[in-house]
């Protein structure tokens, strides 16, 4: 199926309704085993069992990360292709990826406590995860501030994109700034240092929280529709009825 | 094309300064925050002295933030943006012109009275010169993200709030390397040199960014 077939949106319903439960499914049984073989895995050396933290809270960052970048694609949907589906993409995603970064950012704190002494500390990772978080927020309180759907999806698809095209330079000056988070360990190019029987529970739960993902979107995407629909008849009844 | 370019300068201009305008505004909230600092901090010179640069630009990026929902929601209040939509001259240029002159009218006051504010903080007379320097080259990237803002929120009534929500965010470079170069004036332990040099290259892009960013936020918000 091309990727124009979807802009039908009666075509994407029906898709989305199959898929749905077979990625809630694939969620479940990926985050089940995940955890499992989390629990199983041996403790860091240093971290001892805080390290399990880890099996939620990296795969939350990264979902907060490709959300936006997912967002970023669909602006470019809404602005370029003007594929009607892209804006719905883009407002399904928004609330899920500011969760993810939520618990990246709380699950962060809750292992900082033990491991550094104190839930907050004022580092470039944890910073820039913050503003990630703002920018989010940013663009929903946009969404809930135009009432035209239309309109709010052009205006919101700029904004992600000014938003998209910032984030690296954020990341640079918070960086310079001040730095104490350990660097990058799974995606090098000498390969991750991190050792497998940690690095193997870890990919297995991404999966699965990438599955949960793309479940809820789906089924955002479905709502989203649903209620544009709704509001659409609601217009024609009220014209009607004058 | 030049010609109407300075007339939408000289317009804008000529609109801030006279009353209702509110180009003033930014300076007297630059003063007051400065002025409630030390009632929160206490009178304590050498302390003030050492968070000086930073309260001075927080300040300033708080002042530049007011009145920027204006920019363009004003003329889209009484038609004159339609207007310029129609203009032979492309949206962009327009947009870049109004945020020269939103700067000129709001930034550039606020570059000329930070010194004067440092005195009241107790900063040497290095620091006020690098407030004034530093300031001078940052303000211009703060009014080109804010035209973003100032775009989106063309349609909306009440938009302050939320262009300064928006807008926020996108500036923590700037105050970054703003500060950095300040305290790096007075022989901390930054350079002065390599901040100093990026918040002139944010200033830079974002003169690009922005008003291109803002004229396709206008135009497809008024689709």
């Amino acid at each position: 199926m091309a990727f124009y077939e979807l802009a039908n949106p009666h075509r994407f319903m029906t898709l989305a309704r199959c898929l749905t439960p077979a990625c809630a499914v694939a969620a479940v049984v990926l985050l089940a085993v995940g955890f499992v073989l989390g629990f199983r895995a041996p403790a860091d050396y240093q971290q001892g069992e805080t390290v399990r933290i880890m099996y939620i809270h990296v795969p939350a960052a990264w979902l907060g990360l490709g959300i936006y970048t997912l967002m970023a694609i669909s602006a470019l949907g809404t602005l370029v292709w003007r594929h009607p589906l892209a804006d719905v993409a883009a407002k399904a995603a928004a609330p899920i990826g500011a969760g993810f970064t939520l618990i990246c950012l709380l699950t962060g704190a809750l292992w900082g406590r033990p491991m550094w002494g104190a839930y907050w500390v004022w580092d470039a990772r944890l910073t820039s995860m913050l503003v990630l978080f703002l920018l989010y927020l940013g663009i929903l309180a946009l969404w809930r501030a135009i009432e035209e759907p239309g309109q709010a999806g052009r205006a919101v698809a700029i904004l992600t994109l000014v938003g998209f095209i910032n984030v690296p330079i954020v990341k640079f000056s918070v960086d310079w700034w001040n730095t104490l988070h350990q660097p990058a360990s799974v995606f090098r190019i000498d390969g991750p240092t991190i050792h497998p029987a940690i690095l193997a529970p870890l990919l297995v739960t991404t999966l699965g929280f990438a599955a949960l993902f793309v479940a809820l979107h789906l089924a955002a995407m479905r709502n989203e529709i649903l209620r544009r629909r709704v509001r659409t008849l609601r217009l024609l009844a009220a014209a009607e009825a004058r | 094309m030049i010609a109407a370019l300075r007339a939408v300068f000289v317009r804008d201009l000529m609109i801030a300064f006279r009353v209702g305008g509110g180009a003033g505004i930014g300076v007297v909230f630059f003063l007051a925050l400065v002025t409630v600092i030390p009632f929160a901090i206490g009178p304590d010179l050498p302390l003030l002295a050492r968070i000086g640069p930073a309260v001075l630009w927080i300040g300033a990026l708080l002042a530049s933030l007011l009145g920027l929902d204006r920019i363009f929601s004003a003329d889209h209040d009484d038609g004159s943006l339609d207007v310029l939509l129609l203009a032979p001259v492309p949206l962009e240029l327009i947009a870049a012109a109004k945020g020269a002159a939103h700067w000129v009218a709001t930034g550039l006051p606020l570059v000329i009275a930070a010194p004067l504010l440092g005195l009241l903080l107790g900063l040497e007379p290095r620091m006020l010169g690098a407030i004034a320097l530093t300031l001078l080259l940052g303000t211009p990237a703060l009014t080109f993200f804010g035209l973003v803002g100032a775009a989106l929120a063309v349609a909306l009534p009440r938009g302050g709030l939320l262009v300064a929500v928006l807008i926020l965010p996108l500036t923590i470079p700037v105050l970054i390397f703003g500060v950095a170069a300040t305290v790096g004036a007075a022989g901390g332990p930054v350079p002065f040199d390599m901040p100093l040099r990026l918040v002139g290259a944010l200033s830079l892009a974002t003169f690009v960014i922005g008003p291109v960013a803002a004229a396709a936020a206008i135009r497809q918000i008024r689709d």
